[in-house]
């Protein structure tokens, strides 16, 4: 009890000091899930669009698919990612595997079935006569998808920041993409991970610390924007 | 030649027949009455005739070209020539601003400064100036069938399709509103009036139809349908200091 008091204290310490270690750690994980959200929203949120405008065959189907992936395993993405990009892999040529960029890519296809299943969720609930209306006043099909991501956009942002937060909590992916390589790829769960292990408890507790209240910002943010 | 002609329409869901053998034309500048209880298929006709949905039989031709199954271009071409106020009108979560404005600006073809004059002049029209930055969505019921109306008339639309305009609406409201469309006859617009409000038909249509179980029973002058003596006695355009935005 009194070790983790401790380090505790400890961890506290490094924080209100700004503990150059900890600092960057956390700056990376910020940027590297911040990018990976914002490259999973530019795809998945036209994507969430299509699948819900468009009927086509196996639309049900592939809705409960996607909504199935939404507690895919980190791991299983992190192998399926390492397969793709390893030197043998089918896109090996780009050099990604054990950087920022191939764990930007691993978390995007990570949190991509989130977001493109909470976009559907979010489209399929603006009422019909939102969209009679904008068609009755003459709204081309693109400008009706366009008009219903805008009624729906606090549950899409809601989406999107959900998936960061997936991205900015997973171990698997910036495990296995990144390696965990200090000073280059190492973020707050790969650290924690790590440091844990090595014993290294009060920097385990100040990292925690740090991905705890960021969570807890996200979630007061999401809170925020559903008006509750 | 009318500006709308609709021949045998027919619309069926499943194996219910909601319209049958629909007949109908309507003139530029008439105000055509459409009557019947709830349920009669009011509403599924004033749908087919915006071409929110499409017909099971019969043609909608619309300026003397038929419009109904033709492509989505086609469509939209001639649903930028309608409006269409609904039962239950929607607001978009914006500004009372945004939602006047909206159909001029999915057509994209006139300036800011124009189309702000535009919503100024049809929010007078219905009686809500000064409205322009309010939430539409904390508008009262009323208020907001009233925006509805000024989204509609702010296109200057052909044809304009009212789905019981003036049922959220107060007696004195309900009365500036059918003075409003009172001014419309003669004009240029079209408008189908469906209501269930016998007075409110009487007073405005040039011409009623009657709609039962999805079948027209009844199509004529609106004195042939009510009797002479009935026809209007409404009060002229500017009688609550409305008047049109054009």
């Amino acid at each position: 009890m009194e070790e983790i008091y401790s380090g505790l204290l400890r961890a506290l310490e490094l924080i209100a000091a700004r503990d150059p270690q900890v600092v960057e750690i956390t700056f990376r994980s910020l940027f590297i899930s911040l990018s990976s959200a914002f490259l999973a929203g530019i795809i998945c949120i036209p994507l969430g669009g299509i699948i819900e405008f468009r009927q086509f065959w196996g639309k049900r189907a592939l809705i409960n698919l996607i909504q199935t992936l939404y507690s895919l395993p980190t791991v299983t993405v992190g192998l399926l990612v390492f397969l793709l990009i390893s030197r043998s892999g089918p896109l090996g040529g780009l050099n990604l595997l054990f950087s920022p960029t191939g764990m930007i890519f691993g978390q995007a296809i990570l949190i991509s079935p989130i977001m493109i299943g909470l976009t559907v969720t979010a489209l399929a609930s603006v009422s019909p006569q939102i969209r009679d209306t904008a068609r009755s006043l003459g709204a081309t099909e693109m400008q009706l998808i366009i008009t219903v991501i805008k009624e729906a956009r606090v549950a899409v942002i809601a989406a999107v920041l959900l998936g960061f937060g997936r991205a900015l909590s997973e171990v698997g992916v910036a495990m296995m993409i990144g390696g965990n390589i200090r000073g280059y790829t190492r973020v707050l769960t790969t650290a924690i991970a790590l440091e844990t292990s090595m014993g290294n408890l009060e920097l385990s507790i100040a990292l925690g610390i740090i991905l705890i209240s960021i969570s807890l910002a996200i979630n007061l943010l999401l809170n925020r924007f559903q008006g509750r | 030649m009318p500006l709308l002609e609709v021949r045998s329409l027919g619309k069926s869901i499943g194996s219910a027949e909601i319209l049958t053998g629909i007949n109908l034309s309507v003139e530029r500048g008439e105000i055509l009455g459409l009557i019947g209880p709830t349920g009669s298929g009011k509403t599924t006709l004033l749908r087919l005739v915006n071409l929110l949905d499409e017909p099971s039989t019969g043609s909608i031709l619309f300026d003397g070209r038929e419009v109904s199954g033709q492509p989505e271009r086609e469509l939209l071409a001639a649903r930028r020539k309608m409006a269409m106020v609904f039962q239950k009108p929607v607001m978009f979560k914006a500004r009372v601003e945004e939602n006047v404005s909206f159909g001029l600006k999915m057509r994209g073809k006139e300036d800011a400064k124009s189309v702000r004059k535009r919503v100024k002049e049809a929010l007078a029209a219905v009686g809500l100036s000064g409205y322009e930055s309010r939430d539409a969505n904390t508008l009262s019921g009323g208020e907001m069938q009233r925006i509805a109306l000024a989204r509609a008339l702010v296109l200057q639309p052909e044809l304009l399709l009212l789905d019981e305009p003036t049922a959220n609406l107060d007696p004195r409201s309900a009365a500036s509103i059918d003075s409003l469309l009172q001014s419309l006859a003669g004009g240029r617009t079209a408008v189908i009036l469906a209501t269930h409000n016998m007075q409110q038909c009487r007073k405005l249509a040039n011409r009623v139809a009657v709609l039962q179980g999805g079948k027209l029973t009844a199509h004529g002058k609106s004195e042939e349908i009510f009797g002479p003596e009935e026809k209007s006695k409404a009060s002229g355009p500017h009688t609550y200091g409305f008047s049109l935005p054009w």
